[in-house]
């Protein structure tokens, strides 16, 4: 048995020369300290993201869209098809916690300032990504075409359409045409399954070649600690058997979840029937949703939603290029400002969050 | 015939520029000719509806007092509405704020929005909530027992 490996490792090699990609990845450390467990939740979310790859194709193999068929399909799946409960569940559930152990690792970074000079790229890479995942989420979410679903992406994409100039060419562009129809779902689908998936994987491989490329990021406060001094451990093996562990738990998790708290699927969508009443948005929207309830109609001129809007873009965009405006920590420089920002960011999220939730 | 090189030996400098505007233009060309069709394509075509301008909302003895149903109108849903003291009244069923379909809420006594908690009068003017503007009215027309709605011209 062993020879048969070496045989294959030696066949390869000789062709390839893996030998500096082993010793490469064999001088690759992991620092470790006490804020070392924010590291495992990128790897976590990587592991989600093959976990929706592979059930997305799963479910590829009976889904249909259109308006007469993609609510009938999931039917049968969830109903006909052997474990297709299980898949689907478990796809629902995975994008969810994916959006959340991505959310995780974003602030994580965003606190650890690992954004800063040199890794600008990995930090534009992730967040990318991240508005991405809500996009699959978006997208994902109106492809059982509930009733949920479908006023969920009325409204969606008429926000997009309140946006000043390229708002309403862009709703057209979304929906299809001027209202949510069967055009809107055949859209949908086409960029949940084709689009989203053909970006996030450029972006994915850029980010993590960045990742091996340049190591971890480790604390400002950590890097005047003399090299020697510093506690590391070797990444192969010993911190990706612990990411392995990880994702075994979450995998753990993930299957308690299908099996006692199966996805549902709701009432088909109709639409000559009212927004019921209770609906709302999935909980990562749902901040943003509980604003628009609170900003009033009209704010001097302007519509309170657009100026609602633009107030929300402006966060992301700012939140976005943070590695340009905080030139402190790019020095080397400790930076409470950004704390601020990033508690009182976490802080509006998880009120409007759980006010949204209750009320 | 006129030399490649300059007497310093530096390539004709005219005939560099020529050809990179020939080169560049060739590729702005090549790109329009390219993206246009594509952009185009993702615009989706206008569909030929017929214009609905009225339609029966069936019988008024149907429908109680204090209540609203949402009645198809084309492709468009229209709340129509009957108030406590028995008269009719249709709007656009369509939430000025986000789209949304409204309902009738009788423990209100008016429309609403599920949405956004946005809330209309009876007269279809936006009295709470998010809703910007009013919503559209159409005309009902009650002749012997056949309702029947139309835009208001």
């Amino acid at each position: 048995m062993k020879t048969l490996w070496s045989n294959i490792y030696d066949w390869v090699d000789e062709r390839v020369e893996l030998g500096g990609l082993v010793e490469y990845m064999g001088k690759k450390y992991v620092p470790v300290n006490r804020h070392s467990i924010w590291y495992y939740f990128g790897g976590v979310s990587l592991f989600l993201f093959i976990i929706q790859v592979v059930t997305g194709i799963l479910l590829l193999l009976y889904y249909k869209s259109g308006e007469q068929l993609a609510f009938e399909s999931i039917q049968f799946i969830m109903s006909k098809v052997q474990f297709g409960w299980l898949i689907r569940s478990i796809h629902s559930w995975t994008a969810n916690l994916f959006i959340l152990t991505a959310m995780i690792h974003m602030f994580s970074v965003f606190f650890a300032k690992a954004y800063r000079k040199p890794r600008e790229v990995t930090w534009f890479t992730g967040m990318l990504m991240f508005f991405l995942l809500l996009g699959f989420g978006f997208s994902g979410y109106l492809l059982p075409w509930n009733e949920l679903a479908f006023f969920a992406t009325k409204v969606g994409t008429d926000i997009a359409g309140a946006v000043p100039v390229v708002g309403k060419p862009m709703m057209v562009f979304l929906r299809g045409g001027e209202d949510v129809t069967g055009a809107t779902l055949s859209r949908f689908f086409g960029f949940h399954v084709a689009v989203l998936p053909g970006i996030f994987t450029v972006l994915l491989s850029i980010h993590l070649l960045l990742v091996q490329r340049q190591g971890m990021s480790e604390l400002i406060s950590h890097e005047q600690i003399p090299p020697a001094e510093r506690k590391t451990m070797p990444f192969f093996p010993n911190f990706l058997l612990r990411d392995l562990l990880f994702w075994l738990v979450v995998l753990n998790l993930l299957a308690i979840l299908a099996v006692f708290f199966p996805w549902e699927l709701g009432k088909k969508a109709d639409a000559f029937a009212s927004a019921p009443s209770g609906i709302k948005p999935e909980w990562y929207f749902l901040f943003m949703f509980q604003t628009l309830k609170y900003i009033p109609g009209k704010i001097l001129f302007f519509d309170g939603e657009v100026l609602g809007i633009l107030l929300f873009g402006l966060g992301g965009l700012l939140w976005l290029m943070v590695p340009f405006w905080d030139r402190k920590s790019s020095r080397g420089e400790t930076n409470r400002f950004i704390n601020y920002i990033g508690i009182f960011v976490v802080f509006y999220i998880l009120v409007l969050t759980i006010v949204g939730w209750i009320l | 015939m006129k030399s490649e090189f300059t007497p310093t030996g530096q390539p004709d400098s005219d005939r560099r520029d020529f050809l990179k505007y020939i080169l560049g233009g060739g590729l702005l060309a090549w790109l329009a000719a390219v993206l246009y069709p594509v952009m185009a394509y993702l615009k989706p075509p206008k569909q030929g509806e017929v214009e609905v301008t009225s339609v029966k909302a069936g019988k008024a003895s149907a429908i109680e007092k204090d209540s609203g149903v949402i009645v198809r109108f084309g492709s468009k849903p229209v709340i129509l509405v009957r108030n406590a003291a028995g008269e009719f009244r249709a709007f656009s069923a369509t939430c000025t704020h986000l789209d949304c379909t409204v309902q009738y809420r009788k423990d209100m006594g008016l429309i609403w929005c599920a949405c956004h908690n946005g809330r209309y009068d009876l007269n279809g003017r936006n009295v709470a909530g998010p809703p910007p503007r009013p919503l559209d009215e159409y005309r009902v027309v009650v002749q012997g027992d056949e309702i029947s709605i139309s835009k208001k011209v």
